[in-house]
């Protein structure tokens, strides 16, 4: 995912957050994780916005992709240039609307921003676990969700929502919890990786693993693997455009130059985006959780592991209400992706809605303001409110 | 809203589960909701209908209904409603037999093209008819079928069907206002509803 993010142009916001956290599976507890292994003590990452009902009937758990972070909205200073990754969604009078739902974002296992990840200190040696760190899966990110939720006291969440790899917690929170969440909206997701996608994923691993700095994952205490990293990152912003993004946006206008600079400066618009985005994710990112989830992601396959090869028996436990949003011009998760969610979904007699979204800018529509978007989410979200609180006990 | 809808309205009854094939902005699925207490699904084709109708908390799915109409259960529904839309269907028969394999009656509406006034046109002009309810040229319309209800209660005779109902309407395409036509129903109706079932 991008860096889209700016300020609302309205001004509505959540205004201050705070980064908050969550540790549980403490000693002699562990989280056993889908591999076998196990991990404790976990802290999540998270931020709230919001009122929760009295009856905590209105909670909404947004769930971020690969390089987003706990910080769904708001600012954490008055001073801050940025809000969080989805300001123009959450927030008063949003698609997600703070006025009327409590809204938990937490930062997934493996990430690096706040959460126990591969760059978290080892409990015994108190040093970074690097590539000691278990592999997690979606599963797992989405059982230490669940350890949050429990905290928080919600028994059941109105919804769950994220893009992409959100996308893919959010299928699996309906098929892993079904009686704790009453609605779903997957975003520009799939059920499982292509082999498109999981090859673009390995080249951009083996950019940072081939990154000499990297030292198989041992490089805290010494300069990053910063190039390996940033050509991971610029690949990556390959795939969330498009041909016609691409054109709209660069064509093959220069940068800052009226000609040829016969060496390998970056001459393009496009060369030299991708090299300031490859930079700025440097700063922010750690390439061993770029490693960590990526991984997750192209391990993820709710097909076989929910329905032992059937996505209609995969979501045979699903109870939730759906709505999955696909865009046209997504060529990492095409919209045949998101259609065979929504048949497998109808095959289950479940309430499913769809949209195909006209949008140019390829995957990374879903970071991107759009009204259509908004107007969808703050629909679904009312009708299921509405059901929910007519018919408490039916999901 | 719209006669022939307010007619299929009447014919539902209150708290069943409802799929509009080609619901549009979701008039007639807000309507049932409202008033009659359904659950109600749709199928329409056209992002920003579709965007409209989930805006307003209708669920409903893009996509071709010819298609999107085999993926549910058996009996899924109590009433699958067609309206309006027979005229523009590729395979009526396959169609039709979808919308009863998953549920358990059917509503089809479609214009007349017996209608006098298309008869009469026909006739004195020699042009191929344009009318308030089929308002195309030959060149370019939708409507790749041409229907009369004579022609599809004897097509749901030959495909092993029943007709349950019918009412036989005097109406313009949009207009709320109509009347039941009894006497000549074929010559004397702009369109006909029909209720079908195994």
């Amino acid at each position: 995912m991008s860096e889209y993010i700016e300020h609302d142009r309205n001004g509505a916001s959540v205004g201050l957050v705070r980064k908050q956290f969550f540790t549980f599976a403490h000693p002699p507890e562990s989280l056993r994780l889908e591999s076998g292994a196990r991990l404790g003590p976990v802290t999540l990452a998270y931020e709230t916005c919001g009122r929760l009902s009295p009856a905590k009937d209105n909670a909404v758990l947004v769930l971020h992709a690969l390089s987003g972070d706990s910080h769904v909205a708001g600012v954490y200073t008055p001073e801050d240039e940025k809000p969080g990754w989805w300001d123009f969604m959450v927030g008063p009078g949003k698609g997600i609307d703070t006025e009327r739902y409590f809204v938990v974002c937490s930062n997934v296992i493996g990430g690096c921003a706040g959460s126990t990840g591969p760059g978290s200190p080892r409990p015994d040696t108190g040093r970074p676990y690097g590539l000691d760190f278990p592999v997690v899966t979606i599963g797992d990110m989405v059982a230490a969700q669940k350890a949050l939720i429990d905290h928080l006291g919600i028994r059941r969440l109105l919804c769950v929502v994220g893009g992409s790899i959100g996308g893919m917690q959010v299928l699996e929170w309906t098929v892993r919890y079904p009686e704790r969440v009453a609605s779903a909206i997957a975003l520009a997701t799939t059920m499982r990786h292509s082999a498109l996608a999981i090859a673009f994923n390995e080249v951009a691993r083996q950019a940072i693993m081939a990154d000499p700095h990297w030292n198989r994952g041992d490089y805290y205490d010494g300069p990053k693997p910063a190039t390996g990293l940033a050509v991971a990152r610029m690949i990556g912003h390959i795939t969330y455009l498009s041909d016609e993004a691409m054109r709209l946006k660069f064509g093959r206008r220069l940068q800052d130059k009226s000609d040829f600079s016969f060496n390998f400066d970056a001459d393009f618009q496009v060369e030299s985006y991708l090299r300031y985005q490859g930079r700025k994710f440097v700063d922010r990112f750690d390439a061993n959780s770029f490693l960590y989830i990526t991984k997750a992601a192209d391990y993820y396959d709710l097909i076989l592991q929910h329905g032992a090869g059937s996505a209609v028996r995969a979501f045979a436990k699903a109870r939730a209400r759906f709505l999955v949003i696909s865009f046209t011009s997504d060529w990492l998760y095409p919209t045949y992706q998101s259609r065979e969610i929504v048949k497998a979904l109808k095959k289950n007699g479940l309430d499913v809605s769809f949209c195909e979204i006209e949008a140019d800018w390829g995957h990374d529509a879903f970071l991107l303001p759009n009204p259509r978007l908004s107007a969808l989410i703050h629909g679904f979200l009312e009708r299921v409110l509405r059901e929910v609180r007519t018919s408490p006990d039916a999901l | 809203m719209r006669y022939d809808l307010q007619i299929i309205a009447s014919w539902i009854d209150p708290g069943s589960h409802v799929m509009d094939l080609g619901c549009g902005e979701g008039e007639l699925l807000s309507y049932l909701i409202a008033r009659k207490g359904v659950r109600g699904e749709g199928i329409e084709k056209n992002e920003e209908k579709v965007a409209h109708c989930i805006e307003k908390g209708l669920s409903v799915l893009q996509g071709d209904m010819n298609e999107e109409v085999l993926d549910y259960p058996e009996n899924r529904f109590d009433y699958v409603i067609l309206s309006q839309t027979l005229q523009q269907v590729y395979e009526p028969d396959a169609l039709i037999r979808a919308m009863l394999r998953i549920g358990r009656r059917g509503i089809v509406s479609f214009p007349n093209f017996s209608h006098w006034g298309i008869r009469l046109q026909v006739f004195f002009t020699g042009y191929a008819p344009v009318s308030r309810q089929l308002p195309y040229q030959w060149y370019d319309t939708p409507n790749i079928r041409v229907i009369t209800l004579n022609d599809f209660r004897r097509f749901i005779r030959q495909i092993g069907l029943r007709v349950l109902k019918e009412a036989a309407i005097d109406t313009h395409s949009e207009d709320r206002y109509g009347r039941i036509v009894r006497v000549l129903p074929n010559l004397r109706a702009t369109y006909g509803i029909f209720m079908i079932g195994k």
